[in-house]
């Protein structure tokens, strides 16, 4: 029922789009297929920031929201393609097998895939941020201002992007802490307030004084500073919703990227490549450090974040072994990216099992 | 890990605050069906109510105005039920779908506007009380008034059923709109009012979820706690008492899993994920297996349309 009505939705909006690209002169359009709605307060609505910085920067752009990760979402990218668009971010994992597909047919339409693998045609570039260089900030802080040494931690889905996270957020964690334990609690969700906040509570009960989230609401830091513990903000700046406990946040930062792709596509200069910017590039931004973070730590980030920025430091830099003890990357070498693109195991020092 | 009592009532507590929402809009639900009308606009009025909350709350600063407010917003929308059910007498399944899918879209629309504001603060009752009696103090004391309502709900709800007059007319119409007609009842308007009672109860469900348990605003943040709040009316047998049971069973193992994951009990979490949606449907299954029970307690003529010509 809900489906059919977002089809019936979107298929009436795409035929608007139509109609009005008709009548205008061809500038440069970008449009953006997005999994969530934009009110989301996380993944998609970071997206959507960055498509008005877009705008800001003189473009036309259009964007189509809940697009579900199947047959719909060819549809959609085959008319958003059809009715004049230039080039097309298509912003979640589930979409790289529909890009592909609906870029064959047009050859002369740029298409932007986040977060995914498959460039089949020229036309198909890639993009993603290291959002784990943040969460190595996030460990370096937790590590040093816990007290119980437990860390709660509430994940969602149990995929390399999650699993690369808790790993860089507990081997930084380690670094400065040996004796540090990360407890996972795993959601099954991107976001459902109410949830998050029950395994956060959890997790509190537990004894956990810092609560780290990949999940997108903001209930966590709100249970956080109801229960007076510590706890980080996930893709936006979350710290006017617990202004005691968030100690900072990792945003997520697409402007500058959607803006030099777009001009590029104006200027006729726009190539493939596969993109994974982190912190060095401005893709992942830490927000403002809570004044509660005392003066040591706050000297130990600041480095860390240079480091990690100029490439001096990785966050996945050997020796690592995962629960078993089995060696991961040898001392002095660092994970590379195929290593980290398909991470699914914990390293030493997470409790639990990642479930099956 | 150490199990000491303060420990248990922590869970006890945060289990009666998961609760709280379902059992809300289960009694309101509850009355609406023993009208004889079946509602499935639940998540709808629900998210209706959250969002109106949430919005009057940040427009108008007054918790009062935004608490009251919800229930009005869901007395508004279920009135749209109620005219289209029983005034043009249309299909009481396919106006409810509609419904929710009309209040979440209308919901995302006005909450445009209130994403990524932060709530204020929800007052709580009893706060000093909190550490006089080990294991019941977090369970009694400091919390939001709508918590205390809403586990008095229940026990109101049953005695206006089983003792009061006008409890009794909206079983008789629930049960038998002719013979309720005949005795010279107004069946419609008694639907009517059982309708809007049960939208005021969703609305403060969806405000007790965007003001008081995760006070903020994001689109479908009722995350389907609707359908299971109508589940539980269908398996409680429309027993406001075992709505209660049900919703701490249902709450209880949605908290008690994530302990579990914490802990590190090795049991697939997908399977403790589904558990809590398993064994309340069980647990309300074998409590309300008596058949004469349910034949006497279901409304008799629940999602059936009452015509009058005259």
């Amino acid at each position: 029922m809900h489906k059919l009505f977002i089809r019936s939705f979107v298929s009436s909006l795409v035929f608007l789009f139509t109609l009005t690209v008709a009548a205008v002169a061809k500038d440069v359009k970008a449009a953006f297929v997005y999994i969530g709605p934009t009110g989301d307060h996380g993944w998609t609505y970071q997206h959507d920031v960055g498509r008005k910085a877009v705008e800001a920067a003189g473009f036309k752009t259009t964007y189509v929201e809940g697009v579900p990760e199947s047959a719909d979402a060819e549809r959609v990218l085959r008319q958003l393609a059809n009715s004049g668009h230039d080039v097309i971010f298509t912003t979640s994992f589930g979409y790289m097998n529909p890009t592909n597909k609906v870029a064959k047919e047009f050859p002369n339409v740029k298409f932007e895939h986040a977060t995914g693998y498959k460039r089949e045609h020229p036309n198909v570039a890639t993009y993603a941020a290291r959002f784990y260089e943040g969460r190595a900030i996030l460990g370096t802080i937790a590590g040093s201002m816990t007290k119980s040494n437990v860390i709660g931690y509430v994940a969602s889905f149990p995929i390399p992007e999650v699993i690369r996270g808790i790993n860089s957020f507990t081997l930084a964690a380690q670094k400065v802490n040996p004796n540090i334990k990360t407890k996972i609690v795993w959601a099954f969700t991107w976001y459902d307030p109410g949830k998050e906040a029950e395994a956060a509570k959890a997790l509190i009960d537990q004894g956990a004084d810092i609560i780290a989230q990949h999940t997108d609401s903001t209930a966590i830091v709100q249970i956080a500073e109801k229960a007076g513990v510590y706890a980080f903000g996930q893709a936006s700046d979350m710290d006017k919703f617990a202004p005691k406990a968030v100690l900072t946040s990792v945003e997520n930062n697409w402007g500058p990227y959607y803006v030099e792709r777009v001009k590029a596509v104006a200027n006729g200069t726009w190539n493939q490549k596969d993109t994974w910017h982190g912190i060095g590039d401005g893709m992942v931004v830490i927000s403002d450090l809570d004044s509660a973070i005392p003066s040591n730590v706050r000297s130990k980030v600041k480095k860390l974040q240079a480091d990690l920025a100029s490439g001096k430091v990785h966050a996945f830099t050997g020796p690592i072994y995962d629960q078993k003890g089995n060696l991961m990357v040898a001392e002095g070498k660092t994970a590379d990216d195929g290593m980290l693109a398909g991470m699914m195991t914990y390293v030493k020092g997470v409790e639990g099992d990642i479930p099956k | 890990m150490i199990i000491d009592v303060n420990f248990v009532g922590l869970i006890i507590a945060s289990i009666m605050a998961s609760a709280v929402p379902l059992i809300l809009a289960s009694c309101g639900e509850l009355i609406t069906e023993r009208s004889g009308v079946l509602n499935l606009g639940v998540e709808g009025m629900m998210i209706i109510g959250a969002i109106s909350g949430f919005a009057l709350m940040t427009v108008t600063g007054s918790l009062i105005i935004a608490v009251f407010g919800a229930m009005l917003a869901g007395v508004l929308i279920s009135t749209i039920f109620a005219f289209l059910t029983q005034t043009l007498i249309t299909n009481h399944v396919a106006t409810g779908l509609a419904l929710t899918i009309f209040g979440i879209g209308i919901s995302a629309m006005i909450g445009k506007n209130f994403v990524g504001i932060p709530g204020k603060e929800f007052p709580v009752i009893f706060e000093g009380l909190k550490d006089t009696i080990p294991l019941l103090s977090p369970i009694l004391f400091g919390h939001s008034i709508v918590f205390y309502f809403a586990f008095v709900l229940p026990f109101i709800t049953s005695y206006f059923l089983k003792k009061t007059k006008i409890g009794l007319i909206v079983r008789a119409v629930g049960d038998s709109p002719e013979s309720a007609s005949n005795q010279g009842i107004n069946v419609k308007l008694v639907r009517y009012a059982c309708i809007l009672y049960g939208g005021a109860m969703c609305g403060l469900a969806g405000a007790y979820l965007s003001m008081i348990y995760t006070p903020q605003w994001i689109e479908n943040m009722t995350g389907g706690r609707g359908w299971i709040a109508l589940a539980l009316v269908v398996f409680s047998t429309w027993n406001p008492i075992k709505i209660l049971i049900g919703a701490m069973i249902f709450g209880g193992l949605t908290i008690i899993q994530f302990h579990m994951q914490a802990i590190g009990v090795r049991i697939p979490v997908q399977f403790l994920t589904a558990l809590p949606y398993i064994v309340t449907i069980i647990v309300l299954v074998v409590i309300s297996r008596d058949s004469r029970k349910i034949r006497l307690s279901t409304p008799s003529s629940l999602g059936k349309s009452f015509y009058k010509d005259n």
